[in-house]
């Protein structure tokens, strides 16, 4: 592994070294290096590119690593990873894909990742993506997470883009069975003349499910969001979702959460907001003697934590 | 020693300028308590802003251990150690209690112990984030502890009773006294409240955009308590009655 290589991994995986557990690290397309254990099977796919990952049920405080990195220019690469989380089991999924692209032409990655957790599961799914390099092609990455939660289950979705990435199409369908629960928790940074828009759609179709999106986001510069998160109650349900925009320069947002109750007793609520950093918070930090930049860098930071 | 020396200050109103304060001249000596107290809209809370920096006098000049700081940014004179607490401190989402704290580089040391001064237990709230989940009260008093947490030479209290319930009230004169006395720097608090008049060496009485009155409290203070407008203005604040023993 050469230090680009590191970088990328440290970027999105907080990875230093070879991780513990389960891995499966893959590389300009290609398989890098995998690791499975008693517990967490790793495979490749029979019939197209991506690999399954096999939790056994009652699998508790075991963790799967499953980085992407792509260092070439011009690459084009698309996978399927299904994830079987199983009964009763507890675990965290780290995933993540850090482009350095040193040259003119696009790179980009296209995951599709598909997760069923079974009757009582659950799962920690953190998943970050970073672009970086010195040359002008562009870097992509169009993510499409479905999630499927059986009864009792619970997933924690951290989807988190801070920087460095041109152009992201984010698409999140989840389905939550009766007493299950999803937390997506969505944190997003964009500047120059990136393009970030983010689709979800949370069906809860089982008594007692339950859901919160969290989505925060600021966008420098010229870039541009789009946020269109929805929830849909079909039974005796609850969901909550949430946009908070920061807005700065000449920078474009666009927030548009819906609700959608075919239940009596669904109780849905949305929330959506977007404004530019309020200028006592500001003078709030300088007066405690940080720089007009660094007080910025301060309230941006917590923001997206 | 912080001089102000001739300073005046208009704000664009609708109908043409309105002038805020006018010819204010004003010592404030090395490790003197100072309190400012007089009439809502009398000018105070401007003249702490242009001590700050947040406020850019009109005319006049500024200077502080003899050096003019006038044109000097808010975090220059952060820096020099003049600190402000807000009468209405801003919130801030993600950011924890915490983490506000240890943004300051000229630490007093005692870590989070500030938090007790002001009645707050630090275990409890060092990691609450300070936003629209604390209480007005709660946010004020992480607004005082964000300066009793620093070595400053003048720290500038912009009625940092409002909103304060009553225990933590008398614990806060305390803290107030204690910090004076320990870190000998120059206090100055604007407040209606006769308790925090009590702790005052000195009392300037602010009304109208001028400087009606200044001196020794054992001077000043009876003649306030007799009656002028701040009793009135004691009055009318109706959630802090109970605080206002006349």
């Amino acid at each position: 592994m050469n230090a680009i290589d590191s970088k990328l991994l440290e970027e999105i995986a907080d990875l230093h070294e070879i991780p513990q557990g389960a891995y499966n690290i893959r590389k300009n397309g290609e398989k890098a290096g995998r690791r499975s254990t008693d517990n967490i099977e790793i495979k490749t796919k029979s019939d197209r590119p991506g690999i399954d990952i096999i939790v056994k049920p009652g699998t508790k405080g075991e963790s799967v690593h499953i980085p992407v990195i792509i260092t070439d220019t011009g690459l084009n690469d698309l996978v399927y990873n299904t994830f079987d989380i199983g009964e009763g089991s507890d675990v965290l999924v780290v995933a993540g894909c850090g482009i350095h692209n040193p040259g003119k032409d696009k790179a980009r990655h296209d995951g599709v990742h598909n997760f069923v957790i079974r009757k009582g599961a659950r799962m920690r799914y953190v998943e970050k993506h970073y672009g970086e390099g010195e040359g002008t092609g562009e870097r992509i990455l169009n993510p499409k997470t479905i999630v499927e939660i059986e009864e009792g289950g619970y997933a924690e979705l951290e989807l988190v883009q801070i920087g460095g990435v041109d152009s992201t199409k984010r698409s999140t369908e989840a389905t939550v069975h009766k007493n299950g629960h999803l937390i997506i928790t969505e944190r997003m940074m964009t500047a120059g003349k990136q393009f970030a828009e983010s689709e979800m759609i949370v069906e809860l179709v089982g008594e007692n499910a339950a859901t919160q999106i969290v989505s925060r986001s600021v966008a420098k510069e010229r870039s541009q969001q789009m946020f269109y998160p929805r929830v849909a109650g079909r039974e005796k349900c609850r969901g909550h979702v949430q946009c908070d925009a920061i807005i700065m320069d000449q920078a474009q947002v666009r927030a548009i959460p819906e609700i959608a109750a075919y239940h009596e007793d669904a109780q849905l609520i949305h929330e959506a907001a977007i404004g530019k950093i309020a200028g006592e918070q500001i003078i709030k930090l300088m007066t405690m003697g940080l720089s007009e930049q660094e007080a910025e860098d301060t309230i941006l930071q917590g923001f997206l934590k | 020693m912080l001089e102000i020396r001739d300073v005046s200050f208009e704000l664009e109103g609708d109908t043409g300028p309105v002038r805020i304060l006018q010819d204010i001249n004003l010592t404030l000596q090395d490790h003197r308590f100072y309190v400012i107290t007089g009439p809502n809209g009398g000018g105070k809370s401007s003249l702490a802003k242009i001590i700050m920096g947040i406020y850019q006098p009109t005319s006049g000049k500024i200077l502080m251990d003899g050096l003019d700081i006038t044109a000097l940014s808010i975090t220059e004179r952060a820096r020099l150690g003049i600190g402000y607490a807000f009468q209405q401190p801003p919130r801030f989402k993600g950011i924890t209690v915490g983490g506000l704290l240890r943004l300051v580089n000229d630490k007093n040391g005692c870590g989070y112990n500030f938090l007790y001064d002001v009645g707050l237990c630090p275990k409890d709230y060092v990691e609450r984030e300070v936003n629209a989940s604390l209480s007005g009260g709660e946010l004020k008093r992480i607004e005082i502890a964000s300066l009793l947490n620093r070595k400053l030479k003048i720290a500038l209290f912009d009625e940092p009773e409002a909103g304060i319930d009553l225990w933590s009230f008398s614990r806060l004169t305390e803290t107030f006294r204690k910090i004076h006395n320990q870190y000998n720097n120059t206090t100055v608090i604007i407040s209606h409240q006769e308790r925090i008049l009590e702790l005052a060496d000195e009392i300037i009485l602010i009304a109208e955009g001028k400087i009606e009155q200044q001196g020794d409290k054992q001077k000043v203070l009876p003649g306030i308590l007799k009656g002028c407008d701040c009793s009135k203005d004691c009055l009318e604040r109706g959630e802090m009655t109970d605080e206002c023993n006349r």
